[in-house]
């Protein structure tokens, strides 16, 4: 009998572990017959907790698919990694399409990420769907053709929360100061906000950056305090609007706030009594539709907790991507960029449908702004939002609140 | 008018760099004692604050500051007992690994136990607001936090000057042979540091729980931070690190006064003026060991 050095066993082991942890394609499931997509989403980092309610959804909708016999007659079957930066995102896209086989690309939050791996689509031919990043230049200047856009765009955001300010009476003639993230998303944001401001009637008393990885806002709310503006404007990301609610909630400061971009994981974390204002929001778990009923109550049965904004954008949108396939027979790019193209409706877990516009391939869909329950009226920790009626209204074309061809620089 | 508001700044400063001091005093006496940069720091300040949570859902915001850091300091207890003990003597290189391996590990458990989603904190109702005084804001929470602060470090540095045990800790700093060859044993002393410089830490985050976001990452975020306090303050120099603290937060606020983009980056501008200048860092001592 041979006998197995122990350390040998261990070398072995760690080297295997060190294999996996660095993301080494895995081998023997190669199964001629899946559909491999490609995901990538932030799991660390400041927009981390967003990315893991993403692959929450993801994976929901991807075994209701397969469950239901695949698509085509065939399992899909996603690969779901951490997307880390914009570089490693591009890096693993790559990887993903070239030697894990990957048909479409899925996912991301990050803008700057979103950026760098529809470059990767572009070169490669291949399709991504960009879930949930959101900036304008995306599907603006730095669109192409083979990047379709889910989440709603900053423009959208501004004018969703933007009118319920407008009926507040807080844009008009008052002094706004501003306070905005330091890259990609939040320039986009503060740019769109600023147009809406001038627009309507109002003044920008300030407009402060904040580099993403700030944790402590003191300087910054003393800074709004001697300005003494009317309202507090914030155009901020992930973990930043949490740490920035409640510290302001901590300071007290009287102005009002209003922000263009929360995700409703964010207001989770704020905790009770700090969270305040009017935001925008793409789809709350309390929407009164029987299918996003019967969407959160299964996901809440399956996770212990109802879904955020993301896990239910990357549901839908595979869904969609299972519905586009099926279709049209083919998992072919430029068969399904075509079919896409034709706008097709689909339907989005809300009262009106949705479809991709051919010449942008932003899906266009109804936003919601929410403000905050007064105190004692929430029924559970993640019912505290109070979810306005949706926009554009019903009898309103779906792209009224979206960049128009002339606004857009978009060119495929 | 801007003098105070700039003033006003120096002032938050001050209160902000308690809150660099709480992480990266422990920081600064683990590595002064054991020659061990903890990269595993910051896992502990996350864990303080998680497990605050837990404590402060059941006995309240009180119990939880205060038994939060217990409990840490006891897992500090075995971190020193089973792993950071074996590296005093090693290439440092090895102690850097293991504790950045720790790091990773501890934050992939509190993924693991607690979720990937922050949790959320609040202030306790009596503590939120602000207090005026003078023309200067304050913030009721962080005031009290200050105060906290400062008994702490008064009592750490009581006992690191005015007891045995703190001569036997200092001598071990500087002399840990001469300690030795007077027959006596540093290795509870060092246990000890460990779990009381956790322990700060893990009182860190209890207290930053209510008005940071509380995440898994949380701990890999302060870390870079306090040990740019610790480069800057210099090795083995109690006041020094304090100074640093408050150098950092004061620097901070103003650098956001003039040039808000530039906020983060004010910090490790500093410390290249301060290593560029003084090596040492602002009160570092020569230490024979690290020489």
């Amino acid at each position: 009998m041979t006998r197995i050095d122990r350390r040998q066993v261990l070398k072995t082991g760690a080297a295997f572990a060190g294999g996996s942890a660095l993301g080494f394609p895995a081998i023997g499931r190669a199964q001629a017959n899946v559909i491999k997509i490609g995901h990538l989403t932030p799991l660390t980092g400041f927009l981390g907790a967003l990315g893991a309610y993403a692959q929450l959804g993801l994976k929901m909708a991807e075994e209701e698919i397969n469950k239901a016999g695949g698509v085509l007659g065939r399992p899909l079957e996603v690969m779901s990694e951490d997307s880390v930066n914009p570089a490693t995102a591009s890096t693993k896209a790559q990887r993903m399409l070239e030697q894990n086989g990957a048909t479409v690309l899925l996912g991301e939050i990050n803008s700057a990420s979103a950026k760098t791996i529809m470059q990767v689509a572009a070169r490669n031919k291949r399709l991504f769907m960009s879930i949930g990043a959101r900036s304008d230049v995306l599907r603006g200047k730095d669109c192409n053709r083979y990047t379709f856009h889910v989440d709603i765009p900053v423009t959208v955001m501004v004018n969703a929360a933007g009118q319920a300010l407008l009926r507040e009476g807080l844009v008009k003639g008052k002094r706004i100061f501003s306070i905005t993230s330091d890259y990609l998303f939040g320039h986009d944001l503060a740019k769109a906000a600023k147009n809406f401001y001038a627009a309507n009637g109002g003044t920008q008393v300030g407009d402060e950056l904040v580099a993403t990885d700030a944790t402590d806002f003191s300087p910054y709310l003393l800074k709004v305090r001697q300005a003494k503006p009317d309202l507090v404007s914030t155009n901020l990301g992930g973990n930043q609007v949490t740490n920035f609610v409640k510290q302001y909630a901590e300071f007290g400061l009287p102005f009002p706030i209003a922000g263009f971009n929360l995700n409703t994981a964010d207001a989770w974390a704020a905790g009770e009594g700090n969270l305040s204002g009017i935001w925008p929001t793409v789809w709350h778990h309390d929407l009164d539709i029987p299918a996003s009923k019967t969407f959160v109550a299964d996901f809440a049965k399956k996770y212990g907790k109802p879904p955020e904004n993301h896990a239910w954008i990357e549901y839908v949108t595979l869904k969609i991507m299972a519905q586009a396939m099926a279709e049209t027979k083919s998992t072919d790019t430029d068969t399904l960029i075509a079919y896409f193209e034709k706008e097709p409706q689909f339907d989005l877990l809300k009262a009106r449908k949705g479809y991709f516009r051919s010449w942008d391939h932003q899906l266009m869909q109804e936003a919601y702004p929410f403000t905050v329950k007064p105190k004692g009226q929430a029924k559970d920790q993640w019912d505290f939002l109070k979810l306005g009626a949706a926009v554009p209204a019903a009898d309103q074309p779906l792209e009224v609140l979206a960049p128009t061809k002339e606004q857009s620089e978009c060119k495929m | 008018m801007q003098l105070m508001f700039l003033l006003e700044q120096v002032v938050n400063g001050l209160v902000l760099g308690g809150y660099y001091l709480l992480i990266a005093l422990g920081l600064s006496l683990i590595f002064s004692v054991g020659g061990v940069v903890n990269l595993a720091h910051g896992a502990f300040y996350a864990l303080g604050a998680y497990i605050s949570l837990e404590i402060g859902k059941r006995l309240g915001f009180v119990s939880a500051v205060a038994l939060s850091p217990v409990v840490v300091g006891m897992l500090g207890v075995l971190f020193e007992r089973f792993l950071l003990r074996r590296f005093y003597t090693a290439d440092p290189i090895l102690s850097l690994l293991v504790t950045f391996g720790l790091a990773m590990v501890a934050e992939q458990v509190i993924r693991i136990v607690w979720g990937a989603a922050p949790l959320p904190a609040s202030i306790p109702q009596e503590l939120k607001g602000a207090i005026i005084i003078g023309d200067f804001l304050f913030s009721r929470y962080r005031l009290t936090l200050l105060a906290i602060v400062i008994v702490v470090l008064a009592a750490i540095w009581l006992l690191l000057h005015k007891t045995s045990f703190g001569s036997v800790v200092r001598a071990g700093i500087q002399r840990p042979d001469m300690v030795a060859a007077l027959g006596i044993r540093l290795q509870p002393y060092m246990t000890t540091i460990v779990a009381l410089g956790v322990g700060t830490a893990a009182l860190g985050g209890a207290l930053f729980a209510p008005i940071t976001i509380v995440h898994p990452a949380m701990g890999a975020e302060i870390i870079t931070a306090a040990f740019v306090v610790v480069v800057i303050g210099g090795l083995g120099s109690f006041w020094g690190v304090v100074l640093a603290a408050i150098l950092v937060g004061v620097v901070r606020g103003v650098t956001i006064h003039f040039l808000p983009p530039a906020g983060e980056a004010s910090m490790y501008v500093l410390m290249i003026l301060v290593l560029l200048l003084r090596p040492r860092g602002l009160l570092g001592e020569r230490i024979e060991k690290f020489e």
